[in-house]
């Protein structure tokens, strides 16, 4: 059993279903069918390895577990070496979560290609594990550029009405920010003379050189989790995305931006991390004041819960150059809080958005009176997305402003008005369609959640509260990988 | 001696050869002389691969030969030759279908063949100047090959005005070089010159003459203006020929010219590389958005794919050229992919050439059109497909060479240009069929068009072996 590549089995397990629905052919229904129920097993299969990944996992062990190593390009150093510790467990078991749900989410609201389009999640999943999972830098451009292509034809083929121009500014600024991301991987290429993320971080590059190349890290990773000036694609991306490719998006690619600040970004270029931290705390205020603002102003659910995901991860870019182990931590949980709950709230705008057909906040109120359930799930999403005490999204803004307190009271103080202003627009949103009474009369055909879309929602809120109430399986983990990343931090810069 | 020279030209001998007999027994055959004429041309040209492959491990390095062939050479060789076999493939149909079947036309590309690997094994200007004008004056006829069609006319007379110009600069730029350094062998004219310090005027402008000409022939920027029209005028596959061919044999040819007689006068020949290599690549993004025209759009692609082997070529160094060699491979496989499919779409009016007859390729045939979106996200550089490394491999070498500035123009334009390849595939994919397309796929095209697919995605796994024979191809011309 020690000998088995279990990661490896994680990451192409998914590619696997996707060579076997190739050959499934889709003329009628009941084939239709088929290709759904395989792309189904298929993710929860990943899901059910990743969950013995879990298990199998020593969060005392100091190095990466589950290594595999094989060279990959003679002549130069290029491996294929995976391996995971307690920071990107997390996020792979995120992936491997959502990924069926948005499967399940998808069972009837596709309708044309449906092939293509569960070929097109099951490759992004497998994009998406590998790239949690390198230890290569170059291994992980490709998996990290390599995303772009399935989620560009998710928006591009399944998306709204403008999705030839959402999926086009998100193509684009992702790829101009990751493409001087490459030149910086070439560079450090050149001066180690190695791609393993682990020796570059123990070779020591000068301050100089640090901080031209942080800035092309941050190029990269600020479009993707985004910031605040790069983050004008996401609501676009967001409107337009189908639901699933939404969840997808919220709930695992903004985290790829944080996942890289702390383990690149940090890792390599401590100096320049701190030497730019100003800058970064400046971007995430702004991005969590202003875009709480615009959030309030949202006609379109999908584009507020769009704009509050903005906010969100300024709390994590916070959290994630403040350095302490509290800060840092915080970060994490609030990345996956993040990931589950903006994901969850996504699939509860896909919920009334198949009954309805439109996702503008006018045009519900009263859903309470003939979606009950629903409301409940409403209220836990909302809540735990404004950080009510128990649910996971407590957790990791606490736990930021603990950290951030101990350095900064200022900054502290201005993130802390973040989680006041979420609670007004989150309540806000939540008062006009479900509170009330109906008075659209469409509205009036409503009916409540079915067993399928029950069956999506009660994972998220089990994760959802475990993560609230007990943390402590969470961050057990995480706590090494990241004391060492603090640790080299703090040597770097003489603190 | 004698044995010796026979020896090492046996490829091209044996072509000659070949392509005589070929066209006597063509003109006497009076049925399917088109059929014969490309099948027979498709074996002589394997049989001519085979026999450069023999001198594989041999190389004949004589100072006062009109030609040399090394490791370098033959690995072009190859690649010129595989080229034109993929071309002679996927041409059937197209010529049969517009009813110019003419049995001259694989003829006439073998001719090219043949002056292209005289071209780039001459050690000699005269030799090179030989071999120049045999491929051109082939590619000249190709490009008006379909007389009926006016535009085809015009792109050849086109080509042929500027190509004869560019020929005059080629010659006067030889004659210079001949006049200041006295001798026509490479070999001499790079012994002569290292004991130059600084190039005298007459040699620079020899060499920016020359530079000027191979710069023609690879249509990079400045010397590019030819290309759009030609390209758009000229029969399908004949525009896919002129996209590869020629351009391998002039990257070679200029890689040699610049590594050999010149090679220790880099700084003198950089900044003209940089300069060509910058406009070609931010030209071929920038000119490409608003072609409507698919050929139009592959022309001035490739006027940026061309920039960035230029970047291998100022790089001047072991990565450098591996990185070259790398990516015309890559490039004859994208190209020929696109071309092939190109080549198997037709509508009412005959085979389509506007990107807007391409909507709704996606419903009525998914597997071309995902083998198309394949070969289009290749193009614009996006991993894990082979595009993505043959830019890696280039940027590589800049970045060794500290080329930082070039590498950034690169890796921007590589993003504009990434949108119009987007919007192709916006085309097949996120727009409703307006009109019916028909897709006749013959056994050679869908070969070509499965082969490049599963070359291009494959090429992560076995890349490996690529780069083990772009090692011997960097060996003879940086020691």
């Amino acid at each position: 059993m020690n000998n088995f590549p279990i990661l490896s089995s994680v990451i192409f397990l998914p590619l696997l279903g996707c060579f076997v629905i190739l050959f499934i052919r889709e003329n009628n229904k009941n084939l239709q069918n088929n290709i759904k129920f395989a792309a189904l097993i298929t993710s929860i299969g990943t899901f059910v390895l990743s969950i013995l990944l879990w298990i199998a996992f020593d969060p005392n062990f100091e190095e990466y577990q589950f290594v595999e190593k094989k060279q990959w390009i003679d002549g130069f150093n290029f491996y294929y070496h995976i391996g995971i510790d307690g920071i990107s467990l997390f996020m792979i078991l995120l992936c491997t979560f959502l990924t069926p749900l948005c499967i399940l989410s998808s069972w009837n609201n596709i309708q044309k290609k449906i092939k293509e389009y569960m070929i097109a999640f099951l490759v992004l999943e497998t994009l998406m594990i590998g790239m949690f999972s390198c230890i290569d830098l170059l291994l992980f451009y490709i998996f990290f550029e390599s995303i772009l292509i399935p989620m560009f034809l998710i928006i591009g083929i399944w998306g709204g009405e403008r999705k030839i121009y959402a999926s086009f500014k998100f193509f684009l600024y992702t790829l101009l920010g990751s493409v001087l991301m490459l030149l910086a991987v070439i560079f450090l290429y050149q001066i180690t003379g190695t791609m393993n993320i682990e020796e570059i971080q123990s070779y020591s590059i000068s301050k100089k050189v640090q901080y031209i190349l942080w800035l092309a890290f941050f190029a990269s990773f600020a479009v993707k989790i985004p910031m605040w000036p790069f983050h004008t694609w996401l609501p676009d991306a967001h409107v337009e995305a189908p639901t699933a490719g939404s969840v997808i998006l919220a709930g695992v690619l903004l985290k790829i931006g944080g996942y890289g600040f702390i383990r690149l970004s940090l890792g390599i270029f401590p100096i320049a991390s701190m030497f730019y931290a100003p800058l970064i705390f400046i971007l995430s205020l702004i991005a969590i004041i202003y875009t709480s603002f615009i959030a309030l102003a949202q006609k379109d659910i999908k584009k507020l819960i769009a704009y509050s995901s903005v906010a969100h991860m300024g709390f994590v870019t916070i959290g994630i150059f403040i350095v302490n182990q509290n800060s840092l931590e915080g970060a994490m949980i609030q990345m996956l809080s993040h990931g589950v709950v903006s994901a969850a709230l996504f699939l509860c705008v896909g919920i009334i958005y198949d009954r309805m057909h439109t996702r503008e906040i006018a045009f519900y109120n009263g859903l309470i009176n003939k979606m009950p359930i629903y409301a409940f799930f409403l209220m836990i999403f909302t809540l735990a997305s404004i950080g009510l005490p128990g649910t996971s999204g407590f957790v990791g803004e606490f736990l930021i402003l603990l950290g951030t307190f101990k350095i900064s009271p200022i900054i502290a103080l201005f993130a802390a008005s973040g989680i006041v202003l979420s609670a007004v627009y989150m309540l806000y949103l939540y008062k006009r369609i479900i509170f009330g009474i109906i008075s659209n009369s469409k509205l009036k055909e409503l009916f409540d959640l079915d067993i399928r879309e029950m069956t999506i929602l009660i994972p998220l809120t089990i994760v959802i509260l475990w993560m609230g109430i007990y943390p402590n399986s969470f961050l057990k983990p995480m706590q090494i990988p990241l004391k060492k990343i603090i640790n080299k931090y703090e040597i770097a810069n003489n603190l | 001696m004698t044995i010796n020279i026979n020896f090492l030209l046996i490829p091209e001998i044996v072509l000659i050869l070949g392509i005589i007999a070929i066209l006597l027994i063509s003109v006497f055959i009076n049925k399917n002389s088109f059929k014969f004429s490309l099948y027979s041309s498709l074996i002589l040209l394997i049989i001519t691969s085979f026999l450069v492959l023999l001198n594989y491990q041999d190389s004949f390095i004589n100072n006062n030969k009109l030609f040399i062939t090394n490791l370098f050479i033959i690995n072009f060789k190859i690649l010129i030759i595989i080229s034109s076999i993929l071309v002679l493939l996927i041409m059937e149909n197209y010529f049969q279908d517009l009813k110019i079947n003419k049995f001259e036309i694989p003829i006439l590309i073998l001719f090219s063949v043949f002056g292209m690997l005289v071209m780039i094994s001459s050690n000699n200007l005269m030799s090179m100047y030989l071999g120049i004008e045999i491929q051109s004056l082939s590619l000249y006829i190709l490009a008006s090959i379909n007389r009926k069609s006016l535009k085809s006319s015009e792109a050849g007379l086109k080509y042929f005005i500027l190509g004869a110009l560019s020929s005059a600069f080629l010659l006067y730029g030889c004659s210079l070089i001949y006049g200041f350094t006295g001798s026509l062998n490479f070999e001499d004219i790079y012994q002569k010159m290292s004991v130059f310090n600084n190039l005298n005027i007459g040699l620079i402008f020899g060499l920016i003459f020359v530079i000027t000409s191979l710069g023609f022939k690879i249509s990079a920027v400045p010397f590019h203006m030819w290309a759009p029209d030609v390209y758009e005028g000229s029969p399908t596959p004949i525009t896919a020929f002129f996209t590869t061919a020629p351009k391998i044999a002039g990257i070679a040819l200029l890689i040699r010219f610049l590594f050999e007689p010149f090679g220790n006068f880099w700084f003198d020949w950089h900044q003209i590389i940089i300069f060509i290599s910058i406009a070609s690549m931010i030209l071929g993004a920038f000119a490409a958005i608003v072609q409507d025209n698919f050929k139009r759009l592959l022309a001035y692609s490739s006027i940026g794919h061309i920039g960035y082997i230029l970047i291998g070529v100022v790089s001047a160094n072991d990565s450098g050229i591996k990185a070259i060699f790398i990516y015309l491979v890559i490039y004859i496989f994208m190209n020929f992919g696109i071309f092939a499919i190109l080549l198997s779409l037709k509508n009412d009016n005959g085979y389509i050439e506007k990107i807007s007859n391409l909507s709704g390729l996606g419903k009525s045939n998914p597997i071309v059109s995902i083998v198309l979106t394949i070969m289009l996200f290749s193009m614009a550089g996006i991993p894990p497909l082979a595009g993505f490394f043959g830019k890696f491999y280039i940027f590589i070498a800049a970045i060794e060479s500290k080329l930082f500035v070039l590498a950034i123009i690169g890796v921007l334009s590589s993003v504009i240009a990434a949108f119009y390849y987007l919007r192709i595939i916006k085309v097949i994919y996120f727009e409703e069929n307006k009109e019916n397309l028909e897709i006749t796929l013959n056994p050679n095209t869908k070969f070509v068009i499965y082969l490049s697919a599963l070359f291009i995605i494959l090429f992560i796994f076995f890349q490996s072996k690529i780069l083990e024979l772009s090692n011997f191809v960097s060996y003879n011309i940086i020691n």
